[in-house]
């Protein structure tokens, strides 16, 4: 177990490096330049341009610029975000909470939705019932975001008006953070309606996040279950004379869950990518929709620290998924 | 959980923890946290009441905005989402636009003298001006002449501490503004005056310090925050004289004001000013629509017909303080005769251009370079005529068969697609035997490119106004020194330089109106561009929001803003 966790560690750093050349070099292959955008209409007069460049250290040859990034990086220095002059790691440590808990939200929806959805399927495979079920998860598959956040908010806000259009609590609710997750902070302020209000404005950007790995999860446990539930040991619990139930939901269950828990696990990159998406609709202040504006102001220090700090989610997040799933498969460990 | 099976897992963890809990050597300190913990919880409970009944009978307004604020300093920032956030609700200037115009007005400063030679321009500030007291800063002292120099200083000075008290800050509207060129110093002659030299004369000048990077911070304040060292909060928890106070903002979601009760101009109506950023135009709207917010600016062009057909928003609107154009390279050929420009500008079929670019009534045709809403506008000058046939015949006789045709990526005010009109354009001018090649970039590179005072052919940009001045629309577009800065025809007319120079050092308004009606003949005469439109800018407001107003300059303001309930 401790080689294997060790293994998984030294691959770390090989990939952070490599994080940086792209993130360095993606914001710089973009066409645009952040001097001129943030001079705004206006433009600068081709001497003050050239003042600047010298001042940001854009006139430097681009190794030594991206040797300089290392070095500060290197002494744990995110830099200073070109546009609002705010260090990038506070600017993310501020934003990632909130994305944290969509995330967290759209997860538990696609896991509580999708797994039971799978399972029927695949209990009831050939009916209407797990054509509908797989036909309905295509379909969320396949939506685009932007698009499907949209027509939620006009449907259930402003047809219905069941749900608040975008934001994150209702504004009359003023919750100082402290942790960053609204859930939670309302909560140790002990304000219960302020709970509800940050609870409401949940339901539509986690449906929105949550539909692409609700409707992964779906399939997965759908032929996950397939595979196990024609299995010997299941026929053996059923010639036991078990209930379908338990064979369902002990036997086949737990064993089809371990590829499930895989794809959980990928999607963590999925949830990222989307919220860049429904952050943006959903006027969500968390690190997708801060990138997005990042990337229109050519902030060159946001976009690669920030990437680089995202990147590093990820990877800490898929490190826990592979020690996880190596808790519950046991021949993992041994390989 | 869903692993081992409910049950399951009760057994094996919980009920393990929970006896360790409760056989815990140290369960009284437990228990005595938990106490401690319940006093907090009832405190903060009652906090949390009190708070929400004070709101309740508060007067507040939504107004959702399009974008965070990069920070709170008007002067290091150039976007108008950052005025709004800033300068147009916590801070106040020495002279203020006129609310919904562009007409000066009393600000900071009651009343002020031009010297005879343009050069000196003396502000007599208004007394007893308070400052903000906020839950970071407490004045002891009302606005003087210190706070004024200090707010100009510290924007030209380069070894002036606030010159760089971030890094890598710059002043980009002083700069922009020529501030550089044109103020000598800033003197304060005793507590309430302050003396602005020149270098030389410039009538704008006035309306310069209408404009957001002109807002006076308090020196009290600032000298506070670099006594302790943290210069950096004067962008994040700002400290002004304006109607509204900074309260709290929660980074790209929700600002916080409250009225100034100590605002010299009268403490505003609106108890409480909330932006709640919502950058997506269809959210806004939605916003708006379901009440969750007052006051919306821009909505998408497709949504306009229905907004206006909607009974229960009211849809404002009005006319830009923008021009959409197409310059001409006037150094090359073919374009430095003023036949060939003419001969293009009448292939192009304005109206259905202008008609597909914006739908109905989303822009008007452009003929003078500067808006009718702007004060000077000549209503005598003559747009050239569309006339395919004496086009054709002008091109045919000068060879002219091909051209390079600019369009960029980004949607503009004045031009929601320069790609979409470039299309119209090259078919326009394809029907008088011209073949334009378009040439498409970033918006950055584009107007880096555009500049260049050997770019060929046809560039499409515009321009919205900063400060309500003439000068601001010539001089910055189209005067001899603006060539390879912003004037994209790298057009230098002496006769066009002479007039647009002289209505600038002059201060008599009614003689500057005569020269820049000149001005105007000239231009439309010599073509150095083609003259596409002025947009229509859009706002929306619920019935209960009075006295919300749209402003030529862009900028939403809310003192005077009313909302009944």
């Amino acid at each position: 177990m401790f080689r294997f966790i060790l293994n998984k560690l030294l691959l770390v750093v090989p990939t952070l490096i490599g994080i940086t050349i792209c993130s360095f070099m993606f914001v710089r292959l973009l066409p645009g330049d952040p001097i001129l955008a943030m001079a705004g209409e206006h433009g600068v007069t081709p001497e003050r341009y050239e003042i600047l460049k010298e001042q940001f250290g854009y006139n430097a040859p681009i190794w030594q610029q991206y040797l300089n990034y290392l070095w500060t990086l290197a002494h744990g220095d995110f830099g200073v975000s070109i546009a609002t002059k705010r260090s990038v790691i506070s600017e993310f440590a501020v934003l990632f909470p909130a994305t944290l808990e969509l995330s967290f939200m759209a997860m538990l929806l696609a896991i509580i939705v999708g797994i039971p959805a799978g399972i029927l399927a695949a209990v009831k495979r050939g009916t209407w019932l797990d054509h509908t079920t797989m036909g309905v998860a295509l379909t969320g598959y396949s939506m685009p975001i932007f698009w499907w956040g949209l027509l939620l908010i006009i449907f259930f806000s402003g047809y219905l008006g069941w749900t608040p259009v975008s934001g994150r609590i209702g504004l009359q609710y003023f919750i100082k953070p402290t942790t960053g997750f609204l859930l939670v902070d309302t909560l140790l302020n002990g304000r219960w309606d302020a709970f509800v209000s940050a609870l409401r404005y949940l339901i539509l950007p986690s449906i929105a996040l949550g539909t692409i790995p609700l409707a992964v999860i779906a399939r997965q446990t759908r032929s996950a279950m397939l595979e196990v539930l024609g299995d010997d040991y299941v026929r053996t619990a059923r010639a036991k004379g078990l209930s379908p139930a338990r064979v369902i939901g002990v036997h086949a269950l737990r064993n089809a869950l371990i590829p499930v828990v895989t794809t959980i696990g990928l999607q963590v990159s999925t949830l990222i990518a989307g919220a860049i998406l429904t952050e943006t609709i959903f006027s969500w202040p968390g690190i997708g929709k801060w990138m997005v504006d990042s990337i229109f102001k050519r902030d060159y220090v946001a976009v690669q620290s920030g990437l680089l700090l995202i990147s590093i989610v990820v990877m800490v997040f898929n490190l826990l998924i592979d020690l996880l799933y190596a808790v519950v498969n046991p021949r993992i460990r041994a390989a | 959980l869903i692993l081992y099976g409910p049950n399951e897992f009760f057994d094996r963890k919980v009920k393990k923890c929970l006896a360790c809990l409760i056989a815990h050597p140290r369960a009284d300190e437990f228990r005595e946290i938990k106490m401690k913990h319940r006093t907090l919880f009832a405190a903060t409970l009652l906090m949390g009441t009190m708070l929400t009944a004070t709101m309740a009978n508060a007067k507040s307004l939504v107004y959702c905005s399009e974008a965070a604020p990069a920070n709170f300093d008007p002067a290091i920032t150039t976007g108008g989402n950052d005025f709004d956030a800033s300068s147009r609700t916590i801070y106040s200037r020495l002279v203020e636009f006129s609310h919904g115009g562009t007409t000066l007005e009393a600000g900071l400063a009651d009343k002020w003298e031009i010297s005879a030679d343009g050069k000196e321009y003396t502000f007599h500030l208004h007394p007893g001006v308070k400052f903000q007291t906020t839950s970071f800063f407490t004045p002891s002292r009302d606005l003087n002449a210190d706070d004024v120099v200090f707010s100009f200083e510290r924007q030209y000075k380069a070894d002036n501490k606030w010159n760089t008290y971030m890094k890598d800050i710059t002043y980009d509207y002083y700069q922009g503004m020529d501030m550089p060129k044109y103020i000598k110093e800033v003197v304060k002659v005793d507590d309430l005056t302050v003396k602005i030299v020149l270098t030389e004369p410039n009538a704008p000048m006035l309306a310069n310090l209408g404009m957001d990077f002109a807002s006076i911070m308090s020196k009290e304040y600032a000298d506070k925050l670099q006594a302790a060292g943290t210069l950096e909060k004067l962008a994040s928890e700002p400290v002004g004289t304006g109607p509204f106070q900074f309260v709290d903002y929660q980074v790209d979601s929700v600002i916080r004001y409250a009225a100034h009760p100590g605002y010299f101009k009268g403490k505003e109506k609106l108890d409480e000013l909330i932006f709640a950023i919502t950058p997506d135009a269809s959210a806004r709207m939605q916003k708006v629509l379901a009440g969750e917010c007052d006051v919306m600016p821009y909505p998408n062009p497709a949504d306009i017909a229905a907004l206006k057909a909607n009974k229960d928003v009211v849809l404002m609107q009005q006319a830009g303080l923008n021009v959409g154009y197409m310059s001409y390279n006037t150094t090359q050929a073919p374009f430095d005769k003023v036949e060939v420009r003419k001969a293009l500008n009448m292939a192009i079929n304005k109206k259905a251009l202008i008609e597909s670019l914006f739908g109905g009534g989303g822009a008007m045709e452009a003929t003078n370079l500067i808006p009718p809403t702007m004060w000077s506008y000549n209503k005598d000058v003559k747009d050239d005529a569309y006339d395919v046939e004496a086009a054709k015949k002008v091109l045919a006789a000068n060879g002219v068969t091909a051209i390079d045709l600019w369009a960029s990526d980004k949607f503009r005010p004045y031009n929601p697609s320069f790609q979409r009109a470039a299309e119209l354009i090259q078919q326009d001018w394809a029907a008088v035997g011209v073949k334009a090649t378009i040439k498409t970039l970033e918006w950055t590179e584009y107007r880096k490119e555009g500049k260049k005072a050997d770019r060929p052919g046809a560039f499409q940009i515009g321009w919205t106004g900063d400060n309500g001045d003439p000068d601001n629309f010539f001089a910055t577009l189209f005067s001899c020194s603006a060539v390879g800065v912003s004037n994209y025809s790298s057009w230098c007319n002496k006769e066009f330089e002479d007039v647009i120079q002289k209505a600038k050092v002059t201060s008599d308004i009614a003689e500057r109106t005569k020269l820049y009606e000149q001005a105007q003949v000239i231009f439309k005469r010599e073509a150095p561009a083609f003259t596409l439109d002025h947009s229509q800018v859009y706002s929306v407001t619920n019935k209960k929001v009075t006295g919300f107003m749209m402003d030529p300059l862009g900028i939403h303001r809310f003192d005077g803003v009313d909302k009944s309930e």
